[in-house]
């Protein structure tokens, strides 16, 4: 048999055309336009990253100040500035977006397809999000960062008492960074209903994506209600509205309600997908399939729910009626029920396998004690007459530490160093990182741990010095100590990730031979269009259950015609849905485009005008963002079947 | 074809026959709903929140807000859902002149509520919205519902548009389902936000 002109391309000749179409352009052009879903993510953790030492620093200056009573190091303004930063950038600059970047880095890979439901979206999530963050750090620049905690109770936030603009670029860059957290959230919940490899029921969906389901379904009833007490409170302090005045018939009793009926879920949008890094982490180390696996994902899935009954917690000591705070003190104690079914199945899991021991592992282990502690003495503030006692002292501030950072720092460091390998290419070193975490967790526990008693000997928390003599003085070098050596642990990973990028070891495809779709890519970081065929799901850890991965194969009609290599030539990929996942139809990725950069930055030009009070400046923003939505609108029909 | 070779349960999830479910964009825009109904659940939330701190409400002896008028109003705008309905099923059926004549009919009850609310509704008030808290939040639930509809007629007009540029047949229309859809939430809110701001203050 003679090759003829018609013969069709060899497997090579296929990759090498695959490889060419979904490059992208180098240099400034290919970084505005980009919507792969891998460089964006890795963008997101990246700047995130850069927040979380910029958070470290601010944090490592206020206890500097706090070291010894009656500190000079910073005056009580500057105190107020840092304090606050510290906070607004942990929550909304760091945590919240490093989760997002994991998510957006893995979540095709994990579920088996080529980019995200709506890679456009996901460039302008992250676009929103480094906008906002210079907006808020732009405070700085002038001179004046915001002063009223990253809580911005009302009064002391409205007019009257925060004069100046300090507080409006929280205020305004709160509901600003808000967009990209629930637009993420909208693109996370369709790509994982649409998306999942053929095969890949809810029942055998990775942990990791159950845990990001969870957290974006509550993004999306929570985060509304920051956006109406931010709104609010910013229409308070630049239109004279009187919202919170209680003058004019407001209340700021209703800031606290709506800020809280997202901050306790928030809490938990951090912890669920740490916790979900955890439970994927802990199968992979101890050899061993994942105990209860429907109890995990249903607990995940529970402590969802019951995160939005339980806001009132942060309010105890308003003065509300009695039956309503028993109920919310209830509330709040149920939720150790779920969080119970997640610690033990870990535990067993543990229990039943053979453990390597190895630093992802070590991470995923400090955060069960750490967790054990913030959720005890969660449990204790869940109890009426406890939180009297406790509310306001340094008690509430150990609890949240160890819950906010070391239920969730943790974590995020043991996925660094689990999936940073499949990311760069290369391993990051195991002895430097063992060594990081036991800084990091000794750091933690002396900089926290002693938090506990400090409340208890009644240090109130949000103050910026305190006398001599009250018998303080001991504990507060001890934390100090503590959180600088926390800090040192976490240099030594940053050190690591640079000598790994420099000169690590090669990871190749499945260093951990780990189980799923996400290590099945045959390189180290994936290629571009994460896989050529559309592999087939036949079970919760598709590498440990068979020897070789099932691809699917393309098909002649508009549902099944993308799922082999010829999608990946044209840039397609399979929507599927049902409860098996059956292929539905064809999606067309969208090319590079430099829309999603415009609409951020006209929304961007919009904030600024109101930080200025300047109405041509908003308008323009407003012209900007609608000649960028109607591009978006213009386009889309090519796009969607 | 795209049966594998895999073991029994993976050859048995990809079925031949491709099953019609619902797109990105139309879940996309279903979810956005949530969280847009969310905002106005909040902004409903704290308005009632206020009402029940407050000694009289409206604040300050306002008067209810008047019903004749806006009750009509309110009809052009639900009513408006009923041409969007027949232009989708219109285009359903490829049938392009019913999405045009459907379309230009929710544009026209669109934009007259939005000219009755901005031009008869808000001068006839005897507030401002930094008279009191009640004014506070009866401005910005109203106008943000108010922007809602703005930004509804603007996708409606690029969806218009494009439909008399033939971009839209019997197989490809998702901009229209997903605009359609978006355009019956800003109705369907307008029956809290009326029932809550204009049909509660009523109740004594």
């Amino acid at each position: 048999m003679t090759v003829t002109e018609e013969r069709p391309p060899t497997p090579e000749e296929e990759h090498e055309a695959i490889e060419i179409l979904w490059e992208e352009a180098p240099g400034a052009p290919g970084f505005f336009a980009s919507v792969d879903h891998k460089r964006i993510g890795m963008r997101y953790i990246y700047t995130a990253f850069i927040f979380f030492f910029i958070a470290g620093l601010q944090a490592l200056l206020l206890r500097a100040q706090l070291t010894s009573p009656d500190s000079q190091v910073m005056g009580p303004q500057t105190y107020n500035q840092m304090f606050t930063m510290h906070g607004t950038t942990m929550i909304f600059l760091f945590n919240t977006p490093v989760l997002a970047g994991f998510g957006n880095y893995l979540l095709p890979l994990q579920l088996g397809t080529r980019d995200m439901a709506f890679p456009r979206l996901n460039a302008f999530s992250y676009w929103i999000f480094i906008l906002a963050a210079i907006f808020m750090y732009s405070s700085y620049l002038v001179g004046r960062p915001p002063t009223g905690g990253w809580f911005a109770y009302v009064p002391n936030a409205n007019k009257t008492y925060s004069p100046g603009i300090n507080m409006d670029f929280w205020g305004l860059g709160v509901t600003f960074v808000g967009i990209s957290t629930t637009v993420g959230a909208v693109n996370f919940i369709v790509t994982i209903f649409k998306m999942r490899a053929p095969g890949m029921t809810l029942n055998r969906m990775p942990m990791f994506v159950w845990s990001i389901l969870a957290m974006a379904v509550m993004i999306i009833f929570a985060v509304p209600a920051l956006t109406v007490g931010t709104v609010l409170l910013e229409a308070d302090r630049l239109f004279g509205t009187q919202f919170y005045e209680v003058a004019g018939g407001g209340s700021p009793l209703l800031y606290q309600h709506l800020f809280w009926f997202w901050g306790h879920p928030e809490v938990y949008i951090l912890f669920v997908p740490a916790a979900g890094m955890v439970a994927t982490i802990i199968p992979v180390f101890a050899r061993r399939r994942l105990a209860g696996y429907k109890w995990v994902a249903a607990s995940l899935v529970g402590i969802a729910f019951i995160s939005f009954g339980v806001w009132v917690h942060h309010m105890f000591a308003t003065g509300l009626p009695a039956l309503a705070m028993s109920m919310f003190s209830a509330a709040s104690l149920i939720i150790a029920v779920p969080s119970g079914v997640l610690f033990f199945c870990l535990i067993a899991t543990i229990w039943r396998g053979e453990v390597e021991w190895t630093t992802p592992f070590l991470f995923a282990l400090g955060w069960f004690l750490i967790f054990l502690l913030g959720g005890v003495t969660g449990v204790m503030l869940g109890v009426l007459p406890f939180n009297w006692q406790a509310t306001d002292s340094y008690f509430i501030v150990a609890h949240f530490h160890y819950v906010l950072n070391g239920a969730v720092v943790f974590p995020i460091f043991g996925a660094l160093y689990y999936w940073l390998p499949k990311m760069t290419g290369r391993m990051l070193d195991e002895k430097l990182g063992k060594i990081s975490f036991w800084i990091m967790f000794v750091g933690f526990n002396l900089a926290f741990f002693p938090m506990h008693v400090l409340g208890f000997l009644g240090m109130p928390r949000r103050i910026y010095t305190y006398s001599e003599g009250l018998g303080w003085e001991t504990l507060n070098v001890v934390v100090t100590f503590g959180s600088a050596l926390f800090g040192f642990g976490t240099l030594l990973t940053l050190i690591n990730f640079f000598v790994s990028k420099a000169r690590g070891k090669p990871a190749g495809g499945n260093p951990w031979n780990a189980d799923g779709l996400e290590w099945s890519t045959p390189t180290s970081p994936p290629p571009e269009c994460n896989f050529e065929s559309i592999p087939v799901a036949a079970g919760r850890h598709p590498l440990w259950d068979s020897e070789k991965l099932e691809e699917a194969e393309s098909g002649t009609d508009d549902a099944t015609k993308s799922m082999g290599p010829s999608g990946a030539l044209n840039r397609q990929t399979p929507i599927l849905g049902g409860m098996q996942s059956d292929p539905e139809e064809t999606m067309e990725i969208p090319e590079p485009t430099y829309l999603p950069f415009v609409l951020a930055l006209g929304i961007a030009v919009l904030f600024v005008g109101l930080l200025i009070e300047a109405a041509l400046v908003g308008v323009l923003g407003l012209v900007v963002a609608a000649i960028g939505i109607t591009g978006w609108l213009w386009r889309t029909e090519a796009d969607l079947q | 074809m795209t049966t594998t070779e895999a073991g029994p349960d993976a050859a048995a999830a990809i079925t031949q026959e491709p099953h019609g479910g619902r797109g990105t964009a139309w879940w996309g825009m279903v979810v956005l709903i949530m969280t847009e109904a969310t905002i106005f659940a909040s902004l409903l939330a704290s308005y009632f929140f206020l009402q029940a701190a407050a000694k009289e409400w409206p604040l300050d002896g306002i008067e209810a807000p008047e019903l004749s008028k806006i009750s009509l109003m309110t009809l052009v705008l639900l009513g408006s859902s009923a041409p969007m309905f027949w232009a989708e099923h219109g285009i359903r059926k490829g049938q392009v002149w019913r999405l045009k004549a459907g379309l230009i009919m929710v544009i026209l009850m669109g934009s007259s509520f939005f000219a009755f609310l901005s031009l008869y509704e808000y001068p006839e008030l005897t507030f401002g919205m930094k008279d009191n808290a009640y004014a506070s939040i009866f401005y910005m639930t109203t106008s943000l519902h108010g922007a809602h509809v703005v930004i509804g007629l603007l996708m409606l007009g690029v969806v218009l548009i494009k439909t008399f540029q033939g971009k839209f047949t019997a197989e490809r229309h998702v901009t229209v389902e997903v605009v359609g859809l978006y355009w019956h939430f800003v109705d369907a809110v307008w029956i809290f936000v009326f029932s809550s701001l204009y049909l509660s203050a009523h109740l004594k």
